[in-house]
């Protein structure tokens, strides 16, 4: 079969690979119909995030037809089903998923030994996300193994076309969990950085969920207007300071809840000294993360407010301002997105029409043209939002 | 590569049986040598500086050739970054501060100055490689004043924003009810 595959940093290639194979009686083998690049793939193109070896099948957005089912699946799925399939895998029986936790499965992660010691503790296995989280083959191909299917899916209806059901694997409920967590009130302002995929999600997410006034923040005009077309006030911060235009459309008090939906490669500005010295740092792989954004976000959150963190980093930050994040009793609240806590809820509000994730899809190209498309969606080429890979 | 990384793959994994076209272009692979070349003279000028001012006949500069070896190795390191752009323009100003080094040695009293001659030569060319690769790796990403693309329709709301703000007012009133409600019980 076809499948992008990760060759090392910046090369990746549509290859011809061997077919999956059932390897435990709770698998199932999808045909692929939908997949999409994902902004956190940008972290493996570049290789920030440690643990990609070449030959590694890139892609956790994915979703397809049942072709063949293990023993163990116990009728929870059927060839011919179609589904969605969360980047996390999920085993569904322990006492994480068992609180809804599933991001961090205690299963599912089959190198946990790694996960042990660089997080401490081991997280979920993911798709084609480094060998810290599982090394599992990606869904950016034309047939995926799902591990753990009877728990790891997404069962979705006919008659909704792949583009309104794709992202329930990961950018909706990643947008609207970071949304939850804001615990958001209805005379709340909500500030996201980031308008990129996930960020778009979080600014409907925020809308859905009552927010008094939701502020987008980036740089580039699509996106900007994308963001505006959802309900938020904009602000470029290339063109004028995020904190001022904060704190005049809160009236000096700072929004009270913010989320960061850039996460560790935040842009680098001359104008920004600290972005410059993160970026000095790691490129000479002195600190890992660039967290520009969480540092402002510290700065201008209102006194006793939420922070809201699901972009990705990756391993060490320097420089937070610990001081006012402690002072002004600040709660942050982060992680991987667990998926299928929120899933059915958004389901139903894609089937009555509450919300079309579509919106965000810009572009759509056959999977052959996967490299080329992670050239332009890293590049913010001709105003590349999100791109569908179709097999 | 991937065959040894195929060793620690897991078994009925997908493994590579063709592999597709890179899109790295000839000045990505330029930029990755001229990387790792600087790296492997900033290791040389670091460790082994007297090697170095022996053969140019510039006995004394040892300080300075162990700090040019500190810069050949944080160019190489930027030079293999994705940001390789900024370590090849880093190299290219190098290499004038090695001409400049090189020049001032270059004296009629130094037995050596034929060794200088050929430096001076070899970072010549390097320093049109340098260049070149510099000048080719301009990252590729449009102008801010380029034309783009607006989404302003682009709602995701099919029954409009309002509609959807109204709906969330009305499940936010009950729960401010209720909470008022339970207010009032606690004040004595």
């Amino acid at each position: 079969m076809k499948a992008l595959v990760w060759h090392g940093k910046e090369d990746i290639r549509c290859d011809t690979v061997t077919d999956p194979e059932i390897q435990d009686p709770r698998d199932a083998i999808i045909k692929v119909t939908s997949c999409a690049i994902c902004g956190s793939d940008l972290h493996l193109f570049h290789n920030f995030i440690p643990g990609m070896l070449p030959g590694d099948i890139m892609g956790h957005e994915t979703m397809g037809e049942v072709v063949e089912v293990g023993s163990g699946v116990d009728g929870k799925l059927k060839k011919g089903d179609r589904i969605v399939v969360p980047f996390t895998i999920i085993c569904g029986e322990c006492d994480q998923c068992k609180r809804g936790n599933f991001s961090v499965c205690e299963t599912t992660n089959r190198k946990r030994h790694l996960a042990d010691k660089v997080f401490g503790h081991t997280t979920a296995g993911l798709f084609g996300y480094t060998h810290l989280t599982g090394g599992y083959p990606g869904g950016q191909a034309e047939y995926l193994r799902v591990p753990y299917a009877d728990a790891t899916h997404i069962k979705v209806p006919p008659g909704i076309p792949d583009e309104q059901l794709l992202f329930l694997s990961d950018i909706f409920p990643t947008g609207w969990q970071a949304a939850v967590q804001c615990d958001i009130e209805p005379t709340d302002t909500v500030a996201i950085w980031g308008c990129g995929p996930v960020g778009q999600m979080a600014i409907r997410s925020a809308i859905l969920l009552g927010a008094n006034q939701v502020i987008a923040i980036d740089c580039l005009p699509e996106r900007l207007s994308m963001a505006e077309a959802g309900g938020a006030t904009t602000i470029n911060f290339e063109t004028e300071s995020v904190v001022e235009r904060l704190n005049d459309l809160t009236d000096g008090r700072g929004p009270e809840k913010c989320i960061d939906c850039v996460g560790m490669e935040s842009h680098v500005m001359a104008s920004l000294p600290d972005t410059l010295l993160d970026r000095a740092k790691q490129m000479v792989m002195a600190e890992s993360d660039r967290p520009h954004v969480l540092r402002e976000m510290i700065y201008v959150c209102r006194p006793g407010g939420i922070i809201s963190v699901p972009g990705v980093y990756s391993g060490l930050s320097d420089m937070l301002p610990m001081g006012a994040f402690m002072n002004k009793g600040l709660t942050m609240r982060t992680g991987q997105t667990h998926v299928n806590r929120w899933t059915d809820d958004l389901l139903r509000r894609i089937e009555e029409g509450e919300i079309d994730p579509s919106f965000v899809i810009t572009h759509t190209v056959p999977l052959e043209q996967g490299p080329e498309m992670y050239q332009v969606f890293r590049d913010k080429r001709d105003s590349c939002v999100k791109v569908v890979l179709r097999p | 590569m991937f065959h040894f990384s195929n060793i620690v793959r897991t078994k009925g994994d997908p493994k590579i049986v063709e592999g597709g076209p890179s899109l790295k272009r000839p000045e990505d692979q330029l930029a990755r040598a001229l990387g790792w070349f600087s790296i492997g003279l900033g290791v040389v000028e670091f460790f082994a500086p007297r090697r170095v001012t022996e053969t140019l006949g510039m006995e004394g500069h040892e300080t300075m050739v162990r700090a040019f070896g500190v810069r050949e190795i944080l160019a190489g390191i930027m030079s293999l970054s994705v940001d390789k752009n900024a370590g090849l323009w880093a190299r290219v100003g190098g290499d004038g501060l090695d001409a400049a080094a090189l020049l001032s040695g270059l004296t009629a009293d130094n037995p050596k100055k034929g060794n200088i001659a050929l430096a001076l030569l070899m970072v010549g060319g390097i320093a049109m490689l340098d260049y070149r690769a510099a000048q080719d790796t301009r990252p590729r990403r449009p102008p801010r004043e380029a034309r783009r693309k607006l989404y302003p329709n682009r709602s995701g709301f099919p029954k409009g924003i309002e509609s959807v703000r109204t709906a969330a007012r009305q499940i936010a009133a009950p729960a401010d009810n209720e909470v008022k409600q339970g207010d009032e019980r606690r004040v004595p």
